[in-house]
C-alpha cells in the first residue's frame, strides 16, 4: 500500500449546543495515494461534517488528521490555508463558479493566492481545462455553459494545482443522468492518472465508481470494503 | 518564504492580483458602481468646484479692484489756509506750476492734472445760450481742472476734444461737460459745430467737448470742468487745507501695480521743499480684499462638500456592506482555495478603495468642469490651484478606504463553510 494522502485518528467534530451535536463521532480512517472513495451516506448523516474536515474548512473537536503525513490540527490558520490551496482541491455540488468571471478567470482564481508567477498561473488554468475538455470554451461565463460544463470548470479549478486529494461533494447532484455519466467518467480518468479522490454522494451509481465506498451514519464511519483498492 | 510547518510558500495576494481583483469586482456590477460613487463624485466634485469658483471670483474681483482703484493715486493739498497765493498767480497752490509734468516724470505715472471744485457765488445759475430758457435743474459741479487731470480723469468723450493745454495756458473761456449736464442744458453733442455756449454766473464757456463716462473724480456726478487758469482768473484760488471742500487736489492715473508706487515718490517730487503739505492717499492692497472674499463663502460651501463626502462614504460603506453579504459564496470560495482572511479584507478593502477613487476621479473633473463653463460663461479667466484639484481623487480614495474598513473587517471573519452551506 502506497503512503496514506489521508490519515484520521480518533477524528471527531461535536457542535458546541446547547445541546451539543456529535456531528461526527471519533474515526480512524486512512487513505492511501492514488485511491478513489466514495463517502455514503443519508442526509444530515455527517457527510458534510467529514468533506469540511477533510478540506481543512473546519477543525476537529477531537484526534487527529494527517495530510500527506503532516497533522494538520496543529498549524495556524494561515498554514492551514496553504494546505488548502496547494494540496486540496475542492468541487462543489453547486459549482460555485464566479458568475461574471470567465472559465479561463475562475480556474485561475485557485492558483491566486499561492504565489504561481503569472505567467505559470495562465498555462496551467488552460492546462487544466484541456485536461477537463472545455479548452474550446475558456472564455465563456458560466451564465453561457451547460450545468456539466460549469461543473467540469469546478473540476479544472479544483486541479489546477495537482493537489494531493480532490474532494468532490455531490459532484452529480445538479447534473442530469448524461452529464452526470460524462463526469463519473472524468473522475475514472483522473484517478487513473493518479489523483486520490474523496467523492461524498448518496448516489449508490456514483458511489459504484470509487473502489472503496464508506458509509457513515449518525456520525459514525463504517468501512463497507475494509481494504483500499489503491 | 515557505513555512517550516507544511514546507508550503505561504498563501499570498501581491497588490497588482489584489488591484485586479477589485477592477473586475466593480466592472461585474456597473451600474451599482456608478450609484454608490455618487455621493463621493458629488462630494469631491463640490469640493474642487467650491475652490475653483471661489479662486476665480476673487481673481476676477481683484482684477477689477486692480484696474478700477489700483492705477489711481490721490494727493491733496493740505497747506495752511493762510498760506495762499495772490489772486490770478500760478501756482497759486499747494501743487507748482509744473505739476503735470513733474508727475508725468514718475515711472508708472500715465496721466496727472490737478484740479478743484471751484466755489461759486450762492445762486449762480448754469444757463445754455442754444436754450436759454434751459436751466440745469441738477446741482452741476465746476471743477477746475488741468489738461493732465482731464486726461486723468479718462473721460470716455462723445463728442469734441478734452481741454488741451493751449486753451489752458491762454486762459480760454471754454468747458467740458458729461452727457446728463448737456441733456438738461439742451445741448445735443452733435451740435457742437455751432460752438454753443453755456453761462455760468454771467460768463460765457464754450463747450468744445461731452463725455458720456469718466474712471476717475467725475465717476457719478453732474460736472463742467473749465481750464484751471481759466478759473484762477474768473474765480480766484482755491482755499487750501483738507477739510474746506474746495482745496487743490492731484489725480494720477498709473500703471497696474504701480500706484503704491508713484504714492511714495510723489509728494517729494511735487514738494520737495514741503512734502508734508501734500496728503497722498494710494489704494489698498487687493490681496486684503481677496482674501475677505475667498473666506466668506468658501467655508460655508466646503461644509456642504464635506457632508457630501460623508454621504459618500456612508453610501460606499452601506453597498460594500450589502456586497459582502451577497457575496459569502465567494469569499467561501476563495477561503477554500488558499485565501488567508487579510486577504479578503484586503481585496473588499481594494473595491471600495478603488470606488472611492474613481468617484473622486469623476468628481475632479465635473469640479474642473463647472469651474472653466462658469468662468467661460461670464467672460472669467478660470482659476484652480493645483496644489488643491491634483489632489483631490485622492480624497476620495481616502473616502473609500475608510467606508470599507468595516465590511473588509467583516468579510475577513466570514467563514469559509459558508461556501458549502450556500449551496
Amino acid at each position: 500500500m502506497s503512503a496514506p494522502v489521508i490519515e484520521l485518528r480518533g477524528l471527531a467534530r461535536t457542535y458546541p449546543g446547547p445541546p451539543p451535536v456529535p456531528a461526527l463521532r471519533p474515526a480512524d480512517l486512512v487513505i492511501g495515494a492514488g485511491g478513489y472513495v466514495a463517502v455514503t451516506g443519508p442526509s444530515g448523516s455527517g457527510k458534510s461534517t467529514l468533506l469540511h474536515l477533510l478540506g481543512l474548512l473546519d477543525a476537529p473537536t477531537e484526534g487527529s488528521y494527517l495530510l500527506d503525513g503532516l497533522d494538520t490540527s496543529a498549524l495556524s490558520d494561515r498554514d492551514r490555508s496553504a494546505l488548502r490551496g496547494r494540496r486540496i482541491g475542492i468541487v462543489f455540488q453547486a459549482f460555485h463558479l464566479l458568475p461574471y468571471r470567465t472559465a479561463w478567470e475562475n480556474v485561475l482564481l485557485a492558483e491566486l493566492y499561492n504565489q504561481t508567477p503569472r505567467g505559470d498561473r495562465l498555462q496551467a488554468a488552460l492546462d487544466a481545462l484541456d485536461a477537463v475538455g472545455l479548452g474550446h470554451r475558456i472564455d465563456a461565463l458560466p451564465s453561457t455553459l451547460s450545468g456539466g460544463e460549469c461543473q467540469r470548470v469546478a473540476i479544472a479549478r479544483a486541479l489546477v494545482n495537482r493537489p494531493s486529494l480532490l474532494l468532490c461533494d455531490e459532484p452529480t447532484g445538479n447534473l442530469d443522468s448524461r452529464n452526470a455519466a460524462a463526469l463519473m467518467e472524468l473522475l475514472d480518468q483522473l484517478n487513473a492518472a493518479g489523483f486520490t479522490i474523496v467523492v461524498i454522494t448518496h448516489d449508490p451509481g456514483v458511489a459504484a465508481h470509487a473502489g472503496r465506498t464508506i458509509t457513515i451514519s449518525d456520525g459514525v464511519l463504517s468501512d463497507r470494503t475494509g481494504a483500499d483498492r489503491a | 518564504m515557505p513555512s517550516s510547518a507544511t514546507g508550503l510558500p505561504l498563501p499570498r495576494l501581491t497588490a497588482r492580483d489584489a488591484t485586479a481583483e477589485a477592477v473586475a469586482g466593480i466592472a461585474a456590477r456597473p451600474g451599482r458602481a456608478a450609484a454608490t460613487m455618487l455621493g463621493t463624485v458629488l462630494g469631491v466634485g463640490a469640493f474642487v468646484a467650491v475652490l475653483g469658483l471661489t479662486a476665480t471670483g476673487a481673481g476676477q474681483i481683484s482684477r477689477q479692484f486692480t484696474v478700477l482703484e489700483d492705477t489711481t493715486v490721490t494727493v491733496q493739498d493740505n497747506g495752511p489756509v493762510n498760506n495762499v497765493a495772490a489772486p490770478g498767480t500760478n501756482p497759486a497752490i499747494g501743487f507748482p506750476a509744473d505739476a503735470d509734468a513733474v508727475a508725468g516724470h514718475i515711472n508708472g505715472v500715465t496721466a496727472a492734472g490737478v484740479w478743484w471744485p471751484v466755489s461759486l457765488p450762492a445762486g449762480a445759475s448754469f444757463t445754455s445760450s442754444l436754450a436759454l430758457s434751459a436751466t440745469a435743474s441738477q446741482t452741476v459741479n465746476l471743477l477746475a481742472a488741468s489738461p493732465g487731470a482731464t486726461a486723468a480723469m479718462g473721460l470716455a468723450m462723445v463728442a469734441g476734444q478734452r481741454l488741451s493745454t493751449y486753451e489752458n495756458d491762454t486762459g480760454q473761456h471754454v468747458a467740458v461737460i458729461d452727457t446728463g449736464t448737456a441733456a438738461a442744458l439742451g445741448i445735443s453733442p452733435a451740435r457742437l459745430a455751432s460752438d454753443p455756449a453755456v453761462f455760468v454766473d454771467g460768463i460765457a464757456y464754450t463747450v468744445v467737448g461731452v463725455y458720456s463716462s469718466a474712471q476717475r473724480v467725475v465717476t457719478d456726478e453732474s460736472a463742467m470742468l473749465i481750464p484751471e487758469n481759466t478759473a484762477l482768473a474768473d474765480f480766484g484760488n482755491p482755499e487750501p487745507g483738507i477739510g474746506n471742500q474746495d482745496e487743490a487736489q492731484m489725480v494720477v492715473a498709473t500703471r497696474i501695480g504701480a500706484a503704491r508706487a508713484v504714492a511714495r515718490q510723489i509728494a517729494a517730487a511735487e514738494l520737495p521743499a514741503d512734502p508734508s503739505r501734500l496728503v497722498v492717499t494710494s489704494p489698498p492692497s487687493p490681496q486684503n480684499l481677496q482674501g475677505e472674499v475667498s473666506g466668506d463663502l468658501a467655508g460655508l460651501f466646503l461644509v456642504l462638500a464635506l457632508i457630501s463626502l460623508l454621504i459618500g462614504a456612508v453610501g460606499i460603506a452601506n453597498t460594500t456592506l450589502v456586497a459582502v453579504l451577497e457575496r459569502t459564496e465567494e469569499i467561501g470560495l476563495r477561503r477554500a482555495v488558499g485565501a488567508r482572511p487579510r486577504h479578503i479584507a484586503a481585496q473588499f478593502l481594494a473595491e471600495s478603495t478603488a470606488l472611492g477613487t474613481l468617484g473622486g476621479l469623476i468628481g475632479t473633473c465635473i469640479g474642473v468642469g463647472t469651474v472653466v463653463i462658469f468662468a467661460a460663461a461670464k467672460d472669467w479667466t478660470a482659476v484652480l490651484n493645483p496644489a488643491y484639484t491634483l489632489p483631490a481623487p485622492l480624497i476620495g480614495s481616502v473616502v473609500g478606504l475608510l467606508a470599507g474598513a468595516y465590511p473588509a473587517l467583516r468579510a475577513a471573519r466570514t467563514s469559509p463553510l459558508a461556501a458549502l452551506r450556500h449551496g
